[in-house]
C-alpha cells in the first residue's frame, strides 16, 4: 500500500496548547506521482498545517507520513535529505534578500548536491528563461515585484530537481494583477508532469489544473474528489456553504 | 601662566607626553584584546542562546542528548549574561584583579580578560537579538531546501545577521573603548590615568584632562567613520 503512493499520510494529528486546539484531527491522504492535489478550505481549517507537515516544517503530534515508502516522522530518518526532494513555495516568497536571484538559485544545489558552480548556474539560467526572468539574474529580490519574486521562488525550488512541489498559498500575498503570472508558471509545471500539492484560494486554478481537490475544515478532510465533484456536485454541507461564500 | 607655558609644563617638561602616549597605547591594546575576546565569547554564547530559543520547543518532544547539552549551555550562558550585565564593570575588574588573578602583578592581561568577559555578554545579546530578528521565513526557506540547522545559519542567516548587528556591535566597542578608562583602578597606566597623573603632578586642572578627552573623541570618531564605510559597502546593491 504505502509503496504505491509517492506520499501517504496516515491519521495525522497536530495538537496545540496541551491538546486544546486540534489543527489536524486525524488526516489521511495519498498523493501519487504526477498528481496535482489542491487543498481548499476556510482559514483555520488546517490546510497549511497539513502541507507544512509533509516536509516536517510542522511536527505532527501523532500519525505517519510516508514519502517514497519511508516514514519521515521516524526520528532516525534524515529529514534534510527528504526535504531536498520536496520543493516548497511560501506565501511570502522567502527569497534570500542579501543574494542575487542567481545566487538564490545556485546556493542549495552547490552546497547540498555538490553541483559544480558552472553547472548550477547553467541550470538556473535555463529555469529563469522558462519564467521569462533571465534578464533579472543579477538583481536582488527587493528590486523585483511580488509576482517576479514568487516566480523566482518557484524556480529556486526547482533547481534541486524535486520529486514533489508544495505550494503554501503562493498567490495570497500578491497584488491581483500578479496572480496570473504565478499561476501560469504553476500550470506549466503541472503540464510537465510535476507532482504538486497546492494550498490555495484560487478556485479557478483548482478547477482547471487539479487532478483531485481536497476540502478541509476543522482539521479534517471532509470531502475529496475531482474538480467536477467538488465544485459542481458538492455533497458535504460545509463544502456547499464554503463554495457559496467564495464563488 | 600663559597657554604656551601650561602646554609646555603639561606635555613637554620631563617628557610627560611619553606618559600620555604610553597610556594611549595601553588603552588601545586593552580595547583590541577585549574586543576580540568579546566577539569570540559573544558569538558562541549568542548562537547557543538563539539556538535554544529557536529549537527547544521541537527538541522537548524528543529528549535526546542534544536537548540536554543545549539546555545546559544555555543555562550557563544565561547566568553569565545576568551576572555581567547586573554588576558594575569596575567591580568585575576589581574581582578579576584582586580575587581571580590576585597573583598576577601585571594588570594589563587581567584588564584584557575582564573587559573581554564583560563585552562578551553584551555582544552575546546583540548576536542573539540579530538572529532572532531574521524573519522565520528565511529559516523555513533554508530548511525546506534541505539545509540542516547549522548550514541554514552559516549560509543564509549569519550573513544577514552580520549586516543587521554591525551598528549595534560598533556601538558596543565604542562603549568598551571608553569603559577601559577605569583600568586605573587596578594600577594600569592607561590614557585616563596618564592624564590624571599629569594633572596631579603639575596641578593643572584643564589642559591634561581636555587633551585626554579629545584623544578619546578622535578615536571614537574614527571608529564611527570606519563603521559607516563598512556598512555602506555591505549594503551596496541591496534595497
Amino acid at each position: 500500500m504505502k509503496d504505491e503512493h509517492l506520499i501517504h499520510v496516515e491519521n495525522l494529528k497536530k495538537h496545540y496548547l496541551e491538546g486544546k486546539i486540534h489543527a489536524l484531527d486525524g488526516v489521511s491522504l495519498d498523493i501519487d506521482k504526477g498528481e496535482v492535489v489542491v487543498i481548499i478550505g476556510p482559514s483555520g481549517s488546517g490546510k497549511s498545517t497539513l502541507l507544512r507537515s509533509l516536509n516536517l516544517l510542522e511536527l505532527p503530534t501523532s500519525g505517519n507520513i510516508f514519502v517514497d515508502g519511508v516514514d519521515i516522522t521516524d526520528s532516525r530518518v534524515d529529514i534534510n535529505l527528504h526535504r531536498q526532494k520536496m520543493g516548497m513555495v511560501f506565501q511570502h516568497f522567502n527569497l534570500f534578500p542579501n543574494m542575487t536571484v542567481l545566487r538564490n538559485m545556485t546556493l542549495a544545489p552547490e552546497v547540498l548536491l555538490k553541483k559544480p558552480h558552472d553547472e548550477a548556474e547553467k541550470k538556473a539560467h535555463e529555469l529563469l528563461k522558462k519564467v521569462n526572468l533571465d534578464d533579472r539574474a543579477d538583481t536582488y529580490p527587493a528590486q523585483l515585484s511580488g509576482g517576479q519574486q514568487q516566480r523566482i521562488a518557484i524556480v529556486r525550488a526547482l533547481c534541486m530537481d524535486p520529486e514533489i512541489m508544495l505550494f503554501d498559498e503562493p498567490t495570497s500575498a500578491l497584488d491581483p494583477e500578479m496572480v496570473g503570472e504565478v499561476l501560469e508558471v504553476m500550470k506549466s509545471l503541472a503540464g510537465d508532469g510535476m507532482t504538486m500539492a497546492v494550498v490555495t484560494h484560487e478556485m479557478g486554478f483548482a478547477r482547471e489544473v487539479a487532478d483531485r481537490v481536497v476540502f478541509m475544515a476543522d482539521g479534517k478532510i471532509l470531502e475529496t474528489g475531482t474538480p467536477e465533484d467538488i465544485f459542481d456536485h458538492p455533497k458535504n454541507d460545509r463544502l456547499k456553504n464554503f463554495l457559496a461564500k467564495i464563488l | 601662566m600663559s597657554f604656551k607655558d601650561s602646554f609646555s609644563q603639561a606635555f613637554l617638561q620631563k617628557d610627560r607626553w611619553q606618559l600620555l602616549l604610553k597610556g594611549f597605547g595601553n588603552t588601545i591594546i586593552i580595547t583590541l584584546a577585549a574586543a576580540v575576546l568579546g566577539i569570540i565569547i559573544g558569538i558562541v554564547a549568542g548562537a547557543v542562546r538563539a539556538a535554544y530559543d529557536k529549537n527547544i520547543e521541537r527538541m522537548r518532544r524528543r529528549k535526546n542528548a542534544s536537548y540536554y547539552i543545549l539546555s545546559f549551555f544555555n543555562f550557563i550562558f544565561k547566568i553569565y549574561i545576568t551576572i555581567i550585565r547586573g554588576t558594575p564593570t569596575v567591580v568585575q575588574l576589581l574581582i578579576c584583579y584582586f580575587m581571580i588573578f590576585s597573583s598576577w602583578r601585571n594588570g594589563i592581561p587581567v584588564a584584557m580578560f575582564a573587559f573581554g568577559l564583560n563585552s562578551g555578554a553584551y555582544v552575546a545579546e546583540i548576536i542573539r537579538g540579530g538572529i532572532m530578528s531574521i524573519d522565520e521565513g528565511q529559516f523555513e526557506a533554508g530548511r525546506s531546501l534541505g539545509f540542516n540547522y547549522t548550514q541554514t545559519m552559516r549560509y543564509i542567516i549569519v550573513p544577514q545577521v552580520i549586516k543587521d548587528v554591525l551598528p549595534a556591535l560598533m556601538n558596543e566597542f565604542i562603549t568598551l573603548f571608553k569603559e577601559t578608562s577605569i583600568a586605573g583602578y587596578v594600577g594600569i597606566r592607561d590614557l585616563t590615568k596618564a592624564g590624571d597623573i599629569i594633572r596631579a603632578t603639575t596641578l593643572q586642572v584643564y589642559l591634561p584632562l581636555l587633551i585626554v578627552a579629545a584623544m578619546y573623541l578622535i578615536i571614537v570618531l574614527l571608529m564611527t567613520y570606519i563603521e559607516g564605510k563598512v556598512e555602506r559597502r555591505l549594503r551596496a546593491n541591496e534595497r
